[in-house]
């Protein structure tokens, strides 16, 4: 028994190892640039992925091995400083995350490169020589490779150390991390800085997918299933910390192994779990700090203008077409144009808390699908009519938001955000796991609308009324007093508390509203489709909200629509037509952001201003 | 805001093609609307397409249907079910094709079924595998080609049953399809033998094995017989961790989908040897059906068909075959059509059948051995298990689909 448990703690800390490798490039890079790193999980693929090209093609034996990866490591080190120069370095000066959009670009395009140049087939690498067999431990079997990676963790963090802290880039960087304007005004090189710092997170995500040869297959979903793991690392350790990230990946290593023999299904959501655990009792993670200096953070945003006659004569025509067009349309048209109607609302009501509220969401596809889920289970156990359906969506919804943001609002920044995504997932895996309530990922079905709203049309209409409707709302929220109330939180909590205002208490009415919204959409989405499975809150959908928004541009009033309307239709329209439509529709948001660094609606509202 | 002007009068441009409706001339080509997981699953869905045009020109090549060619417009869910609702909706509405079909994942099968079944069309489901397709959801517009979890459990059962393990493990990914494998061979097993035991499940997540946790928590409980139904990515990972942690030694493993040489060539020389499974081994399968097939797939595409590429192909005989029959396009009389329909599969095997009484076809699968031949695993002793053989009785088949 107790070799066995020995055992399994050695499996965890061996996963732990590769686990940190991997955050440890997306600390580094966060710490110094502030950038949301999407791609990371994109950058760990494709060292995987030249590593076995390097080690398959190379000569066999421990130069070829070992040469491959470090090869493969520096090749990605290079990729990084590609898109660091390329893409990164101009738009650092846009809204906070908007280089997460960015970064999402990267991730489509080189999903559809990584499937054109290695094909769609798993590829298994070989195992590192020297560490093919397995030793024995107390009677029980070990691997030497794993053994080795046991190792490998430890010893990077040392060389990290050393690197940050007995060398002179290392100074920089430390100073860059705790006040990147001080270090400019001392005349540092910061470009030179911010790229070399890209290499080196670039560099250990590349070997920490090459390490990974021999031990796991390499494909095309490497991506997206290590990224969310590796942010919550990073967010558990504390935002730039790399020792915290060491101790996190731990936790997380030994979770998982020993979780699986009490909870054999926990594996789905025990990161998340224990994130939200971490981040209610340590906001900051468990080695983070709050930021230091007030005055880096503090930017404060401009007042919304009046919109300019021109714009508000495009919102109109937009409103008349939505009203006056769809008759002639046929059913397929009437389903897009609903589809874009909830897309509207959903993204406004992020918008919402993530703009005027000053506070992203991660997870805001929870609200969505709880909406869709609060309809779909009255209709599934009591057969309720849509009606009612539909208004018990915002009240799921809303429920959540009461009880989420109340924990939520306490944060600030990424750790913030990063608490809704960690609400979500377990939203999500109680969808996906409690079969005999939801369905579990098979869904519920039959989800459809009244006879009266069973027409394409009819049901536009309604769906058109709602989601104008609440979008309006929300409009009028954020210019009412509330709105002034929930801004000047944002620019400058501590005046605002000053002069008498309850900053958690604005913040999380503007939350539950926001989940209120976003259970709108969702019912409306829910009937729309006929059936509704957890995908409509997973990640994938809560990545989508916040691509409408900043793609619209978080710091205007209009931007989530102009952001959902193209971002939906544009998304449509590549899927239907080719083949190869991630990486197109990769290409136009990277397009869209170097040439729209404020968001579609922010350039617009530019454009104008200029004119006048 | 010239974007958004340009936006709007092409959306408007769109839409007025949209909105004249297409007046199909009666005798023009049928149009077959397929969704799959395209971007969400190549290895699998690339052969699946090959082979689909492959049926589709040999049809067309040899006068088409009476007289009236075939099309195929193909549409990429991406692995969400909103997306291939919305996409059914298109193919219905301004694509105007005839009929549904495709699906790889189990609730976009469900998702489209639903769909077919509100608005009344018919939905060949060809590859998604869950037992709710036919039985607990099932509809009277849909119908589905694969052999089901519950057909390829009791295929491997029958297997097990002979077998003198009495301490069973179990591993699958956490989601219906594994959650269901591993009940399905439960109740059989235990029906079968009533003293099996089971001492230990995993449910890693999808796509996310922790394969050495998983591997060392099997290996602690100490089984006779592990029942895996992990594939793909996750199964190279465990046949890794297990093979060098000793997990496969004296054990036998039964294994739900490894002979299929999407997931069995990956593995190279590291295929574990000796495993029963369900699969397709189409080096070695010789019948003269499956000869022809085999050697007009190498012709077009230079390359060998995987199991996905005998789904395609069959999925596309029998719609052929269901048209010719109904010699119309309407969806009742090809629902009829469908009902009770002999069409030959690229196996070259027995014909088969779609079901009258649950829509489900009684196409097999291949049970057999894995082993190691040339540095890759193949199947070996492997037999033809026909459909027809593993599906429950009438009565109990009534009793798990609605009725009327």
């Amino acid at each position: 028994m107790f070799e066995n448990l020995l055992v399994q703690g050695l499996s965890g800390l061996a996963s732990a190892s590769s686990l940190f490798l991997v955050a440890s490039g997306l600390t580094v890079i966060f710490g110094v640039t502030r950038i949301v790193n999407f791609a990371h999980g994109s950058l760990y693929m494709l060292g995987a992925y030249l590593a076995w090209t390097l080690v398959t093609n190379l000569p066999r034996g421990h130069f070829g091995f070992w040469g491959g990866v470090l090869a493969a490591a520096l090749i990605v080190g290079v990729v990084g400083v590609l898109i660091e120069v390329l893409l990164l370095r101009r738009i650092y000066k846009a809204p906070e995350l908007f280089q997460l959009l960015a970064t999402f670009g990267v991730v489509l395009i080189v999903q559809d490169l990584a499937l054109m140049i290695w094909g769609p087939q798993d590829l298994l690498g070989p195992r590192a020589p020297g560490l093919r067999g397995a030793t024995e431990i107390l009677g029980v079997r070990f691997p030497l490779y794993e053994l080795f990676l046991i190792f490998v963790g430890p010893v990077v963090l040392g060389l990290l150390w050393l690197l940050f802290h007995r060398t002179r880039w290392g100074t920089r960087v430390r100073a860059a991390t705790a006040d990147r304007e001080m270090v400019g005004a001392l005349g540092v090189n910061q470009r030179l800085l911010f790229t070399t710092v890209f290499f080196l997170g670039a560099c250990l995500a590349g070997l920490g997918g090459a390490l990974q040869l021999p031990r796991e297959s390499v494909n095309l979903q490497m991506d997206l299933a290590i990224i969310a793991e590796a942010f919550v690392v990073v967010v558990i350790g504390g935002l730039g910390s790399l020792p915290g990230a060491f101790l996190a990946a731990l936790l997380i290593g030994q979770m998982q192994a020993f979780g699986i023999l009490i909870f054999p299904k926990i594996t789905l959501v025990l990161a998340f779990l224990v994130m939200a655990v971490v981040l209610i009792l340590r906001p900051y993670g468990l080695l983070g700090r709050p930021p230091a200096s007030a005055h880096a953070a503090q930017v404060v945003e401009p007042p919304y203008p009046p919109p300019s006659p021109a714009f508000r004569a495009l919102g109109l025509a937009t409103v008349a077409v939505a009203l006056l067009l769809p008759p002639f349309l046929g059913d397929f048209a009437l389903i897009v144009f609903t589809e874009i109607a909830i897309m509207v609302l959903f993204a406004a009501s992020l918008h919402f808390i993530m703009g005027p509220g000053g506070m992203a969401s991660f997870g805001h596809a929870a609200y969505f699908g709880l909406g869709a889920y609060g309809a779909a289970l009255l209709v599934k156990h009591v057969a309720a009519p849509m009606e009612i359906g539909l208004l018990a969506a915002p009240f799921a919804a809303g429920l959540a938001g009461v009880v989420f943001g109340w924990f939520c609002v306490r944060l600030s920044g990424v750790y913030a955000a990063m608490l809704t995504l960690a609400f979500a997932q377990i939203a999500w895996s109680a969808a996906f796991q409690w079969v005999e309530l939801t369905g579990g990922d098979n869904g519920i079905l039959g989800v459809w609308p009244s006879d009266w709203a069973r027409n394409k049309l009819a049901y536009y209409y309604l769906a058109l009324l709602l989601c104008l409707g609440a979008t309006l709302l929300l409009r009028r929220a954020i210019m009412a007093p509330f709105g002034y109330a929930l801004r000047a939180g944002r620019d400058s909590p501590l005046r605002a508390e000053a002069i008498g205002m309850d900053g958690f208490r604005i913040r999380w009415v503007a939350f539950i509203l926001a989940a209120v919204a976003a259970g709108i959409a969702g019912g409306l989405f829910a009937y729309a489709k006929g059936s509704v499975f957890p995908t409509y809150m997973a990640i994938p959908r809560s990545v989508d909200a916040l691509l409408m928004v900043l793609l619209g541009g978080v710091q205007t009033l209009s931007g989530p629509i102009v952001g959902a309307l193209a971002y939906t239709w544009i998304h449509e329209q590549l899927m239907r037509l080719f083949e190869l439509w991630r990486l197109l529709l990769g290409a136009v948001i990277l397009l869209l952001v170097l040439f729209f660094p404020q968001g579609l609606a922010g350039a617009a509202q530019r454009a104008a201003e200029k004119r006048a | 805001m010239t974007m958004t002007l340009r936006r709007r009068t092409a959306l408007l441009g769109a839409a007025a093609t949209l909105a004249a409706p297409t007046v199909q001339a009666q005798e023009g080509p049928i149009r077959i609307g397929e969704i799959n997981s395209y971007s969400a699953q190549p290895a699998f869905l690339v052969p699946y397409r090959n082979a689909w045009m492959l049926a589709q020109e040999e049809v067309n090549a040899a006068g088409g249907i009476n007289g009236r060619r075939i099309e195929t417009v193909f549409r990429d869910d991406a692995g969400r079910p909103e997306d291939a609702v919305r996409h059914a909706g298109e193919l219905v509405n301004s694509e105007r094709v005839h009929l549904l079909a495709g699906a790889f994942l189990s609730h976009v099968g469900l998702a489209i079924a639903d769909y077919a079944n509100q608005n009344r069309r018919l939905f060949v489901a060809s590859e998604p595998l869950t037992d709710a397709l036919v039985w607990a959801r099932g509809n009277r517009f849909t119908f589905r080609l694969r052999p089901s979890t519950y057909m390829q459990c009791a295929m491997l059962v029958e297997e097990a049953a002979k077998l003198p393990a009495r301490r069973w493990a179990t591993v699958a990914p956490n989601y219906e399809y594994g959650q269901s494998a591993v009940r399905w061979f439960k109740e059989l097993l235990t029906r079968a033998k009533p003293d099996v035991q089971f001492v230990a499940e995993q449910f890693p997540a999808l796509g996310r094995i922790d394969a050495g946790a998983t591997v060392q928590a099997l290996a602690g409980a100490n089984p006779e017989g592990i029942f895996n139904v992990t594939f793909g990515a996750d199964l190279t990972n465990f046949v890794r961790q297990g093979s060098t942690r000793g997990l496969f030694e004296r054990r036998r493993v039964v294994s739900l989908l490894t002979g299929e040489p999407e997931y069995l060539d990956p593995l190279g020389d590291e295929a574990p040897e000796n495993w029963i499974v369900t699969g397709y081994p189409w080096a070695e399968l010789n019948t003269p059906g499956h000869v022809r097939f085999r050697d007009a797939y190498r012709r077009r595409f230079n390359d060998y068909p995987r199991l996905g590429s005998v789904v395609a192909y069959d999925t596309v005989t029998a719609i052929v075959a269901m048209l010719r029959r109904a010699g119309s396009t309407d969806t009742e009389r090809m629902i009829e059509a469908m009902r009770g329909l002999r069409f030959p599969t690229a196996f070259g095997e027995a014909e088969v059948e779609f079901r009258a009484i649950d829509h489900q076809s009684t196409l097999g699968a291949y049970v057999g051995r894995t082993a190691l031949r040339q540095g890759r695993g193949v199947m070996v002793d492997w037999r033809y298990a026909d459909g027809r053989n593993y599906l429950p009785s009438d009565e109990v088949v009534r009793t798990l689909r609605p009725q009327g």
